[in-house]
């Protein structure tokens, strides 16, 4: 949802700090392009009224005046010159982050926006961060080119695959601010939407320990959503067939050889350092493809060894 | 604007002073019938081909601008590659391109002086050079061809020839990582440019045709000249080509 | 030479032209059309293929503001809508406003108007007809095999990896650049070396200057887009690796390479936009254009300035802070060749003798909304709004108003006063009008409501949205019905006009240009005789009363 500043029919909430500032510029080059356009078409309107052809009355031969067409050429290059200024100092103002902003990793992919807290915390589609606290994007895309567009804070940055990119701003109202994706990317690009819900400190702070299992969730359930989640299924199955990696279907307490070194039996331990080193230890035979490492806290693990243990 | 007949107009009046003198000569045939003087009609051609050959500058450009952005990203990548390919091919590639040149500007020379046979010579000459400059870019992409240096996808699959099977034993070249982006602009540089040496030999053959049939003389020989043009850009192209690919150290 | 003609002339029947010959009585048949080498016969073909891709992609258009006329599926599903706003793209940039002005206007005025018997290369300019042919016949191909879905942009790595027929449309485009090019050679080389006798520099028509730019452009931008897309094609065919991260490319490259072209394109299609203007507003306020030689200098300005401001179309895409600020200040520097035009354009008005005739109409439109598109192109030139308008519907907007408000009225306001010139006829002054009024009235509503959209943040290129933007994409709907109407209604009065329009006198519109002092329609050779030039084309004050009768 876009709220529109109730002062100004033209422009969403100002939500950052910035954003009001970006505002007045827009409202001035507004107010100057009223001006003119109207300067112009009532002149126009007045000069072809005034001068309609009439019998007998022929058109003056007025060719040119060069002091007057100088004038005209010359004084609009200052005029343009000082909006350049002001545009590009305060795009020079919004560029440079604080140096406390928090860093929040921003992954588009066809067609959705995962956000990467600084704890290692992901989300999808939704992302909560501390108002009056500066916060700096790094944007990156997994395929095509996409768009990190936040109107309430009048600001976008491509994600281009292969490269990485990053906008900052500090959020000044708690609220919800809309996400979108501003660079075509495909079948659902309009539907690469994202909300950022902007929380007191507190409440960001509570948000990131508590973790994303939802009240009253079991433990194996929750870990069942985070193998959806992370996408695990792509290399372990749960069925027993065979995939990139060793299926979950019987590995609680399975011994398993390990590449160049002593077997192991599938334990707490053992599946708390696959997921946070997953090289240390290889199954062998799967040697093939690399799992990478995954930024699971504690919890989540545990919600993953719980529901390891269901699938006998 | 008054519509008064022209011939009461002195020829200076004319728009670049191509003269206007229409009683004083009869309108040859070569003369096509919206131009009004043979210096007209071979003025306008030569600027329209000068505009086509800066348009051909363009579309190269846009080449050359990929070459230098990725040898500047990949330097080392593009002195190994470079290293990969025939010196001694692209070399005599040059000085036959270079002479075919010569004998395309005295073909030229020879259609002003109206030397009809001689225009002949020479243009076959330059057709035989750029036949043989066609002939060593098929050893060298031949080459390269079964070495599996091909562009993008298929770099590292090796081909025993244009259609022959690939050998099995043969070794895969141990080579940079980007390697395929070098011999991707090596395959559509030089791909294009062989396009348009090709292209070129059509047109210098329906030249001598054109010649052979005596459309020329002293004063017509307009499409020689312009055939000539374009072969010296191609030659040109070539010349810029040939120690950007070839020559890194 | 003219009447001085020998009998070597393969046209020498022209001596003593029969006065009820004309260029569309002197041959016929089908044969006699499609192998003719008249800049004028060349110049309607180009004409009919045109408005034929306008009528394609203005369906296009009606698909796409249909299907948003409510959130989610109105009538087409995500991947066709996506198909729809990429052919409405393809079509109308590529297909129908860079050829609309230069190769068919253009192509039947330029030589009339430089007193000219023809284009420098008549052979040229057939083949450059049928090379455009060739090339639609791809981009026609490309549409009944799947289409495009990549937006007219072309952007990598999605273009390089949709599984749409972007092959055929690209190989498409590529040839109909050549069209382009050597339309831009002939020209070039035709204002140069084929002037009439006393048409000089400083007497040459505002319009022949702005074809004069334009060919430039088209010279040295379009081969430049031609290599890209021939890059994008090995990309494609052989994952070459230039636009492709995944193989160690880079695909801002692609956008550089892209907007090189595409800037300069968007001055091919606004430039002759320009000089139709200046050929409306003279005759219909029977004035000089004021500042002539500021106004010729500033379409050659905004020809070179078109090459240096490609780079704010990748604002957002990461380029660094300084490139970003060069791009921005060169951007800025568009208003000024700009704004010396719409100024003299008004004071040309000042002390006329104007008359309201349906192509003056479309020129008055044209002033208000070139001046809007423009005035709204400095808010995208200011980095640090544009950051929040960039790929939103303001853009959308700005452009339409720019290429719609501008360069498609000023085509067809040039279509309805060289229309008696072309058929010799007369059209329905009266549904003409009507039509302006639709037009302008539609256009209005579809684009002003989409401004409003942009800044308050919808992107573009959404086949959904939020539901506070429904009312505008209503708005702009509604809008998008009203210039269909309006459109047909002008299609309608050419028909009419074909069918049982009044002959048109020499010079229905009275006017002092070189154009209408010559047999309405003109005669194979264009001219009875070889013109002398001794004023400009807007010198009223000069021009006798018997040039500036309706009739001989």
């Amino acid at each position: 949802m876009i709220n529109i500043r109730p002062d100004n029919f033209q422009l969403p909430d100002a939500l950052s700090t910035d954003a009001a500032r970006v505002d007045d510029l827009y409202m001035g080059v507004y107010y100057f392009s009223v001006v003119f356009t109207v300067a112009i078409t009532v002149t126009m309107l007045y000069f072809v009224w005034k001068y309609r052809r009439r019998p007998g009355i022929k058109a003056e031969p007025v060719t040119h005046n060069t002091t007057l067409e100088v004038t005209w050429t010359v004084l609009p290059i200052f005029f343009v010159m000082v909006l350049f200024h002001l545009g590009f100092k305060e795009y020079a103002h919004e560029a440079v982050a604080a140096e406390n902003a928090i860093e929040i990793g921003v992954r588009g992919q066809q067609w959705s926006w995962t956000f990467t807290y600084p704890n290692g915390k992901q989300d999808a589609s939704e992302l909560t961060i501390p108002v009056n606290q500066p916060v700096k994007f790094i944007i990156s895309s997994q395929d095509v080119i996409h768009s990190f567009y936040v109107p309430g804070a009048r600001l976008k940055k491509d994600a281009v695959p292969g490269m990485y990119s990053s906008i900052s701003f500090t959020p000044n109202t708690i609220g919800d601010m809309q996400i979108f994706c501003a660079e075509y990317c495909g079948k659902d690009h309009s539907g690469m939407l994202a909300k950022i819900h902007v929380v007191a400190q507190k409440d960001y702070d509570a948000f990131l320990k508590k973790g994303d299992r939802l009240d009253g969730e079991p433990l194996d359930a929750y870990g069942a959503r985070l193998y959806k989640k992370n996408a695990c299924y792509t290399c372990h199955t749960i069925d027993g067939s065979k995939g990139n990696g060793p299926t979950w279907k019987g590995i609680w307490g399975r011994h398993e050889d390990i590449q160049g070194g002593e077997g192991i039996t599938v334990d707490e331990n053992y599946v708390h350092e696959s997921i946070l080193k997953p090289q240390a230890k290889i199954v062998a035979g799967f040697t093939n493809v690399q799992m990478p490492p995954f930024t699971l806290n504690d919890d989540q693990i545990s919600a993953i060894i719980a529901y390891m243990k269901t699938l006998k | 604007m008054s519509t008064e007949a022209a011939t009461e107009v002195a020829s200076s009046e004319h728009g670049d002073g191509a003269g206007h003198d229409d009683h004083a000569h009869a309108h040859p045939k070569f003369l096509a019938h919206h131009f009004d003087t043979p210096l007209q009609q071979f003025e306008t051609a030569k600027l329209g081909m000068w505009a086509f050959l800066a348009q051909e500058l363009l579309f190269f450009s846009g080449l050359f601008v990929a070459y230098g952005i990725y040898r500047s990203w990949y330097p080392e990548t593009f002195a190994v590659c470079s290293h990969l390919l025939s010196r001694p091919m692209g070399g005599g590639n040059t000085i036959v391109l270079l002479f075919s040149s010569w004998t395309a500007a005295m073909a030229v020379r020879a259609a002003q002086l109206g030397q009809k046979k001689n225009t002949s010579r020479f243009l076959l000459v330059t057709i035989f050079c750029a036949f043989i400059f066609l002939f060593i870019k098929y050893l060298e992409w031949g080459h390269k061809f079964h070495e599996g240096l091909l562009p993008g996808h298929y770099f590292g699959h090796q081909y025993g020839g244009f259609f022959g099977a690939i050998p099995a034993d043969a070794e895969v070249p141990d080579l940079p990582a980007k390697a395929h982006i070098f011999f991707g602009i090596y395959f559509i540089m030089t791909g294009v440019h062989a396009l348009h040496v090709i292209v070129g030999i059509g047109v210098l053959i329906w030249i001598w045709r054109r010649n052979e049939r005596g459309d020329f003389s002293k004063e017509y020989f307009t499409a020689v000249d312009l055939a000539a043009l374009y072969w010296h850009l191609v030659d040109l192209i070539w010349i810029y080509l040939f120690p950007l690919l070839y020559l890194i150290d | 030479m003219g009447a001085a003609t020998t009998a070597h002339a393969p046209s020498a029947s022209h001596d003593t032209p029969d006065p009820n010959e004309n260029y569309l009585t002197v041959t016929k048949g089908v044969w006699s059309w499609l192998a003719t080498l008249d800049h004028k016969r060349i110049g309607i073909m180009y004409l009919v293929l045109v408005l034929a891709a306008f009528l394609t992609g203005g369906i296009f258009a009606l698909i796409v503001r249909l299907e948003l006329f409510t959130r989610g599926q109105t009538i087409i599903d995500a991947e066709m809508y996506n198909r729809m706003f990429t052919l409405h793209g393809v079509v109308m940039v590529f297909l129908f406003i860079i050829p609309s002005i230069p190769a068919a206007l253009g192509n039947f005025i330029l030589p009339i108007q430089l007193g000219a018997k023809d284009v420098a290369f008549p052979r040229l300019n057939l083949m450059s007809l049928y090379i455009y042919a060739f090339g639609a016949c791809f981009a026609l191909y490309s549409m009944v095999s799947g289409a495009v879905d990549t937006g007219w942009t072309f952007y990598t790595p999605y273009s390089t990896t949709t599984h749409s027929a972007v092959i055929p449309m690209i190989l498409g485009a590529f040839i109909m650049g050549f069209s382009s090019i050597l339309t831009g050679v002939n020209f070039l080389a035709t204002v140069h070396k084929m002037r009439a006798p006393g048409l000089t520099w400083t007497r040459l028509p505002l319009f022949i200057w702005a074809l004069y730019a334009t060919s430039i452009i088209q010279i040295l931008a379009t081969p430049v887009l031609a290599i890209t897309l021939l890059l994008l094609t090995a990309e494609r065919t052989l994952g070459i690796g230039i636009f492709d991260p995944k193989l160690g490319g880079d695909p801002v490259l692609f956008q550089h390479f892209f907007w090189f072209y595409s800037h300069p394109a968007v001055y091919i299609m606004i430039v002759p936009g320009m000089g139709i203007v200046n050929e409306l507003l003279s005759t219909f306020s029977h004035r000089a254009i004021y500042g002539y030689m500021f106004v010729a200098m500033s379409s050659l300005a905004l020809a070179i300035l078109g090459f240096l401001v490609w780079g704010h179309h990748l604002f957002v895409s990461g380029e660094s802070e300084y490139s970003m600020m060069v791009f921005s200040a060169l951007t800025f520097l568009v208003a000024i060749p700009s704004g010396v035009k719409v100024f003299s354009w008004i004071a040309t008005l000042y002390k006329g003798s104007i008359s309201l005739k349906s192509p003056m109409l479309y020129a008055l439109a044209f002033i208000f909304q070139f001046t809007i598109g423009g005035l709204t192109g400095v808010f995208l030139g200011m980095l640090a709004i544009d950051v929040h308008l960039h790929d939103t519907y303001f853009v959308v907007a700005h452009f339409h108003y720019v290429m719609v408000g501008g360069t498609v009225f000023a085509f067809v306001g040039g279509l309805h006063y060289w229309w008696p010139k072309i058929t010799g006829k007369l059209y329905n002054e009266t549904l003409a009008k009507v039509a302006f009024f639709l037009v302008f009235i539609g256009f209005n509503i579809t684009f002003g409501t989409q401004f409003i959209m942009g800044s308050r943040g919808m992107p573009r290129r959404y086949y959904d949205y939020l539901p506070e933007f429904e009312i505008f994409h209503q708005i702009s709907t509604v809008g998008s019905w009203i210039i269909g109407l309006g459109f047909l209604t002008a299609l309608a009065c050419f028909i009419q006009s074909l069918m049982s329009g009044a002959k048109s006198p020499r010079n229905p519109w009275n006017s002092a240009a070189l154009e209408w002092q010559t047999p309405t329609p003109p005669p194979l050779a264009n001219f009875v005789k070889v013109p002398v030039i001794t004023r400009g084309p807007y010198d009223y004050h000069l021009a006798t009363e018997q040039e500036l009768s309706s009739d001989d």
